[in-house]
């Protein structure tokens, strides 16, 4: 099988986010760059697709400015095969992205299957996954926590709201999006991050892709950091009282009770 | 004045609260409000929507449409906006909405403002702010070139919907359809739990790893039942299992807004603030004075929980009985 995983490249959960001079970004300078968590899901699910189908290859994607290559290389070190670098800036926004990568995917020569996060958690948005479909021209399943591989199909178990899953079926090639709990990623082991050293990442422009700024659909400014929080009221005395007296307060001044 | 198209959201017979939030907010701006209603056997819905403030509530009923599948929603969709040209087009940023909003945005060749926060309706414009890298920035997002400005809402970002008796839209049938699919939704199943779900409750009770077992949540879902609340979780609490992932609140979990968060036990790790910041009020219950969620609870107990979550309980059981 020929198989596909799209990574992004975000900002250590860690991180504390500062903003650039005009408010116009974050300030990326000292940022430790990892592999967005969702992504890492994908990864395994990918490799132990591969592990069950002799002769596969698992190739990674990546869009973005040239940090992103070091993500590639984390998933190498995972066991992935080879790596896809397209070159776009730094603030291009999910359809950006998203044709980028899909025109990356139309390049090569048969696609199987392609995995996703079910969100990278710098934009938080969930949106690329659909949109690298809609732009490749398969479906795809979102917020997948199972998946059963048929020769020609995929049943996926999808997460909603309240506990519930959705039951979907749906025909390869397809695009199937990782939610936490599909599986345990692997870490690499020390051969594997010298192996993944040696492994070929391509590296493409946006015009190679047919990608481009005129495909910037929105932009985000006017950067803010949440306003410093006031200090909160410590309710003191033993704990009846302080109960009596939270829940006073969360009636009659919160209003939320 | 906007013409805006919401799509509206049901489960087991149910319209959401996060739809009657959208209509409120569009309606309660003087907008002309049209409402998309699609499924199988919803026309009952239909007149609900109109007590909310929908002007027009466009129907679509197809047996391919009984459960959500995104190939069908996002084509019948795409032909009702071509057809109906709204200037602002709405859903909320559900597990159903954040997943055809993109397919649809792609259709009509527009970009998409997901997870907003805030909404303001300016002429045919509207103005958004979402969260950026888990709730540490936020950011207004400008939408370039021409077509509709496309947004999704997190639940309990505007404030609740008011339906009004007096007031009713008009039902049209659409005549758009769904297209074949290559994707089935062969079923829903259920989840156990008869609570809310954490991502839409309007108050949500969460456990840490102090509670340090699964049967000690017992006190938590005793306190939740008396204020209509939903359970969730710490990642701590979460992986030595005393809850299931799905209940967990956090960067890799869920990310709640609603008006009262309840932490109990929960230290307040950069990462499960990620998943609560917004929520209107915070209350936290930590023995330790220091413990980082402090700094953005509005109101702290510092005592035991196995203590104050029961007596809270009992003081919540007497204003609920007033
Ligand atoms: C990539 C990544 C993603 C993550 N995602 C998430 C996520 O989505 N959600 C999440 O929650 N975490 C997440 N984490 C984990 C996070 O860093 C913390 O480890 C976790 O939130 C801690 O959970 P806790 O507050 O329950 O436990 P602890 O940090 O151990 O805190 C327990 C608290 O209980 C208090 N306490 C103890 N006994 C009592 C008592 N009897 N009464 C009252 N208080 C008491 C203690 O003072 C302490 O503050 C993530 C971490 C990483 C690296
Ligand atoms: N620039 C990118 N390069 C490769 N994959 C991406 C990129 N952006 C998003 N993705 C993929 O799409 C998923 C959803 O991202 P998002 O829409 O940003 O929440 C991520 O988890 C990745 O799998």
């Amino acid at each position: 099988m020929n198989i596909y995983v799209c990574i992004k490249q975000v900002p250590d959960t860690e991180t504390k986010i500062k903003l650039n001079a005009d408010s116009s970004w974050i300030d990326t300078a000292g940022i430790k760059w990892i592999l967005s968590p969702f992504d890492e899901f994908a990864v395994e699910e990918a490799l132990r697709l591969k592990e069950k189908n002799a002769g596969s290859t698992v190739t990674v994607l990546s869009a973005g400015p040239t940090r992103v290559v070091e993500a590639i290389r984390t998933a190498l070190a995972m066991g992935c095969d080879n790596g896809v670098h397209i070159e776009i800036p730094e603030n291009a926004d999910n359809n950006y992205a998203a044709k980028a990568l899909a025109g990356a995917l139309k390049k090569e020569a048969k696609v199987d299957i392609v995995f996703t996060g079910k969100e990278a958690i710098d934009d938080g948005s969930a949106q690329t996954s659909q949109l690298i479909a809609e732009y490749f021209g398969i479906p795809a399943v979102t917020v997948v926590l199972n998946v059963e591989y048929g020769a020609t199909s995929l049943k996926c178990k999808r997460e909603v709201e309240g506990g519930a899953f959705e039951l979907i079926e749906t025909s390869l090639p397809a695009l199937v999006a990782a939610q936490k709990g599909m599986n345990e990623p692997r870490y690499a082991s020390l051969p594997n991050i010298m192996k993944a050293k040696k492994k070929e990442v391509k590296s493409l422009k946006g015009a190679d892709v047919e990608a481009s700024d005129a495909d910037q659909k929105i932009r985000f400014k006017n950067f803010q950091l949440p306003p410093p929080k006031q200090a909160g009221k410590k309710i003191a005395g033993d704990v009846p009282v302080a109960a009596k007296e939270l829940v006073r307060l969360l009636h009659e001044e919160a209003k939320v009770v | 004045m906007a013409k805006v198209f919401i799509v509206a959201e049901h489960r087991d017979g149910k319209l959401k609260k996060s739809t009657f939030e959208l209509i409120g907010a569009s309606a309660g701006a003087g907008n002309e409000t049209h409402v998309a209603l699609l499924g199988d056997g919803v026309s009952d819905l239909a007149m609900e929507l109109g007590t909310y403030g929908a002007n027009k509530i466009h129907l679509a009923q197809n047996p391919a449409l009984k459960l959500y599948n995104a190939e069908a929603y996002t084509h019948v969709l795409a032909e009702m906006v071509k057809a109906i040209s709204p200037e602002v087009v709405l859903a909320s940023h559900t597990p159903t909405g954040r997943d055809f909003m993109p397919r649809l945005a792609r259709r009509l060749g527009v970009g998409l403002a997901s997870d907003c926060i805030s909404l303001t309706f300016e002429g045919a414009n509207i103005k958004v702010r979402r969260p950026v890298y888990s709730g540490k920035a936020t950011a207004e997002v400008e939408f370039l070139g021409s077509g509709p400005r496309m947004a999704t809402i997190r639940a309990n970002a505007l404030g609740a919907g008011k339906a009004d008796a007096s007031k009713s839209g008009e039902v049209v049938n659409s005549s758009a359809s769904p297209a074949e699919q290559k994707t089935k939704t062969t079923d829903v199943v259920k989840g156990a739990s008869a609570r809310p779900d954490v991502t839409e409750a309007a108050i949500v009770v969460s456990g840490g790893r102090a509670l340090k077992s699964g049967d000690n949540f017992k006190i938590i879902e005793e306190m939740a039942d008396v204020i209509g609340a939903a359970v969730g979780a710490s990642r701590a609490a979460v992986d030595a299992g005393y809850r299931p992932h799905r209940d967990q609140v956090g960067q890799t979990g869920k990310v709640v807004s609603p008006t009262l968060y309840i932490a109990c036990g929960i230290s307040g790790a950069i990462q499960h603030l990620a998943g609560m910041r917004t929520s209107k009020t915070i209350v936290a219950i930590n023995t330790d004075p220091e413990a980082p969620i402090y700094q953005i609870a509005d109101y702290g107990v510092v005592a035991d929980l196995f203590q104050v979550v029961p007596a809270l309980t009992g003081e919540f059981k007497k204003i609920k009985e007033h």
